[in-house]
């Protein structure tokens, strides 16, 4: 009798804080409290995911600025890699990078060590493995909410030890390459919001003074929330309203005239004015702003954001681009040592995004 | 139970459509806690759930106001507008499904942790405060904060606090609070800004139960106060899987 095969997996070495699981968030349970969670660089989230040639919405690992250590188990496994501009090595020997802006696509040989570290810019970087991560779900989503204990790996962020089961794709034939991902370059610079839902809280000078900033993000910056230093905003009407809901990007404005932008992991009701939200292609480029980064905010009409959202949703859904430069910047040598004997940038099967 | 007619003045007869960004649309009905506002923010809540617009995807019902997250590629503001207008001329018949609970809660010292000094700030006796807070129907205004965590309008005058200066430590789960005027019941222990006057044993999310959420935006409660042996009891057949909240005729 055969032996039950070894289940392969992906086995984390080691993880800083701050590194949990998420899909494209826990949705439907706002009503009843529950935060959605979900990615905080939502496009580099789905990038990663495009490029593994997973199905949008998939379970991924968000690695945070703490940065993680992975091998597999039983089996290679392809993965993919999007987001900030992360240190990234394949048993200790450092991956160049074709363009700051590529996902990579490689694959961890069983015993192999992956180790993904914060590099120069940008705080948040997404590994997609190629197929699915068996992970049991909670309300019908994977997306980790520490605060509350939902989801995720018991309801509580990856740690050193961490066995994650996965049943790898068999039609992915990529075992390494980078892939070009343009729309990841954001410059911090400008972030773009719509005004509201409370703006009427505020006089034409502080709203003024809310759009000239400049703000930096301060050092309270996580998965909840970036508080922001910059110029003191004060109310016309009092800071105090009915609590009402809250969408990702809002930016409340509580009694000490400190904008605080609320993230993937905020509350679902608040009761403090919102000055304006950050529009959804925005919240990336917000969210990978490391603290110290200044910025000034921009308002937007609903039929800009609107354009914005459409020109991201073009990017995701057009073909790959293999990037050209791939084959010519790595050396024989390093290949060889990665253990390649075939082609070097197949493009895996590419799922579009709905 | 009878709808009463909002006051135009405090909730005007068109509500408000605010922008939360260029996914969430904010409609707004009232800017204070007043059950004739939160009647039509349920009634509207209802009827596009009844009927979800395409592109549509979560509705979230609070005091004064539906908040609409959407997908702007799949409809526009201004169709979503328009539909809203159309649900808001459907008569509403969320207010005859209220359901009517009792749900235990004990105010001993150990479970009600800072009774003592809200009696004293109130200038009553914990025994009159208990009996006040058991005495009142309250209105389930909404879901917030965390998940199953409900906030409570017709909290008694006498018992109206405002909330403490300083948050204290965690308290626990199922805990009751006041404060601003409110009442809440927790699901997790959380540090809070309020004041402990109690503790249920009843689990309002539990995701092994068939329904996760105990229970509706919109419907009525009322406390039953229970000694701590009953309280241990309760919270062992919660335990279990039962529902120790049960619902009352009226």
């Amino acid at each position: 009798m055969s032996s039950v095969p070894a289940q392969a997996a992906l086995r984390v070495l080691s993880a800083g804080p701050g590194v949990t699981l998420q899909d494209a968030g826990r949705h439907g349970y706002l009503r009843y409290g529950v935060t959605a969670a979900g990615p905080m660089d939502p496009l580099a989230y789905a990038t990663a995911n495009l490029a593994a040639g997973n199905a949008a919405g998939s379970t991924a690992i968000e690695i945070s600025l703490g940065g993680i250590e992975l091998t597999a188990e039983a089996e290679p496994l392809a993965v993919a890699l999007a987001g900030g501009d992360f240190a990234i090595s394949l048993d200790a020997r450092v991956l160049p990078r074709s363009s700051l802006w590529a996902a990579m696509v490689l694959t961890i040989e069983p015993g192999a060590v992956l180790n993904i570290r914060a590099g120069q810019s940008g705080a948040w970087c997404y590994l997609a493995v190629a197929g699915r991560l068996v992970v049991p779900q909670l309300l019908g989503s994977n997306a980790t909410h520490t605060r509350t204990g939902f989801g995720g790996v018991d309801g509580r962020a990856i740690r050193t030890g961490d066995r994650l089961s996965v049943e790898p794709s068999r039609s992915s034939t990529l075992s390494f390459g980078a892939i070009a991902a343009p729309w990841l370059d954001r410059p911090p610079e400008i972030i773009r919001v719509v005004l509201g839902p409370q703006d009427d809280y505020f006089s034409a000078e502080q709203i003024a003074a809310f759009l000239e900033g400049p703000w930096r993000v301060s050092i309270k910056a996580d998965r909840m929330a970036y508080f922001l230093d910059g110029p003191r905003l004060t109310h016309a009407k009092g800071y105090n309203i009915v609590s009402d809901g809250i969408a990702m990007g809002a930016i409340q404005v509580p009694g000490d005239g400190r904008p605080i932008v609320l993230m993937a992991d905020r509350q679902s009701t608040g009761g403090y004015p919102k000055i304006a939200t950050v529009i959804g292609p925005d919240l990336g480029r917000l969210a990978q702003a490391r603290p110290g980064t200044a910025f000034r905010f921009e308002a937007v009409s609903i039929a800009e954001a609107v354009a914005a959202r459409r020109e991201e949703a073009a990017a995701l859904a057009r073909d790959l681009v293999v990037d050209p430069l791939v084959r010519t910047q790595f050396s024989s040598e390093f290949l060889l040592g990665l253990n390649l004997i075939d082609g070097v940038v197949n493009p895996i099967e590419h799922v579009k995004i709905a | 139970m009878p709808h009463v007619a909002a006051d135009p003045a405090i909730a005007p007869a068109v509500p408000r459509f605010l922008n939360a960004g260029e996914t969430a649309l904010v409609v707004e009905f009232g800017e204070t806690v007043d059950p004739a506002i939160n009647d039509r923010v349920l009634a509207l809540d209802a009827a596009l759930r009844a009927d979800p617009p395409a592109g549509t995807r979560e509705f979230v019902p609070t005091y004064r106001s539906l908040m609409i997250h959407y997908d702007p590629l799949q409809i526009d503001r201004q169709t979503l507008v328009g539909l809203v207008h159309k649900a808001l001329a459907v008569p509403a018949a969320r207010t005859a499904l209220a359901a009517n609970w009792i749900i235990p809660c004990c105010y001993d010292s150990g479970f009600g942790e800072d009774i003592e000094e809200v009696a004293q700030l109130l200038k009553i006796t914990p025994g009159d405060l208990i009996a006040r807070h058991t005495a009142a129907t309250y209105r389930i205004y909404m879901y917030g904060f965390a998940p199953g965590q409900i906030y409570l309008g017709g909290l008694p005058e006498a018992l109206a606090i405002s909330r403490r200066p300083a948050p204290r430590p965690p308290h626990q789960p199922g805990a009751v609070l006041i404060g601003g005027g409110l009442c809440v019941i927790t699901n997790f222990a959380m540090p809070t800004g309020w004041y402990v006057i109690g503790r249920t044993p009843e689990r309002l999310y539990a995701v092994a139960r068939a329904d996760a959420f105990l229970f509706q935006a919109g419907d009525n409660l009322r406390f039953e106060a229970i000694d701590a042996a009953t309280f241990l009891a309760l919270e062992q057949r919660v335990a279990s899987g039962e529902i120790v909240a049960r619902k009352s005729a009226a």
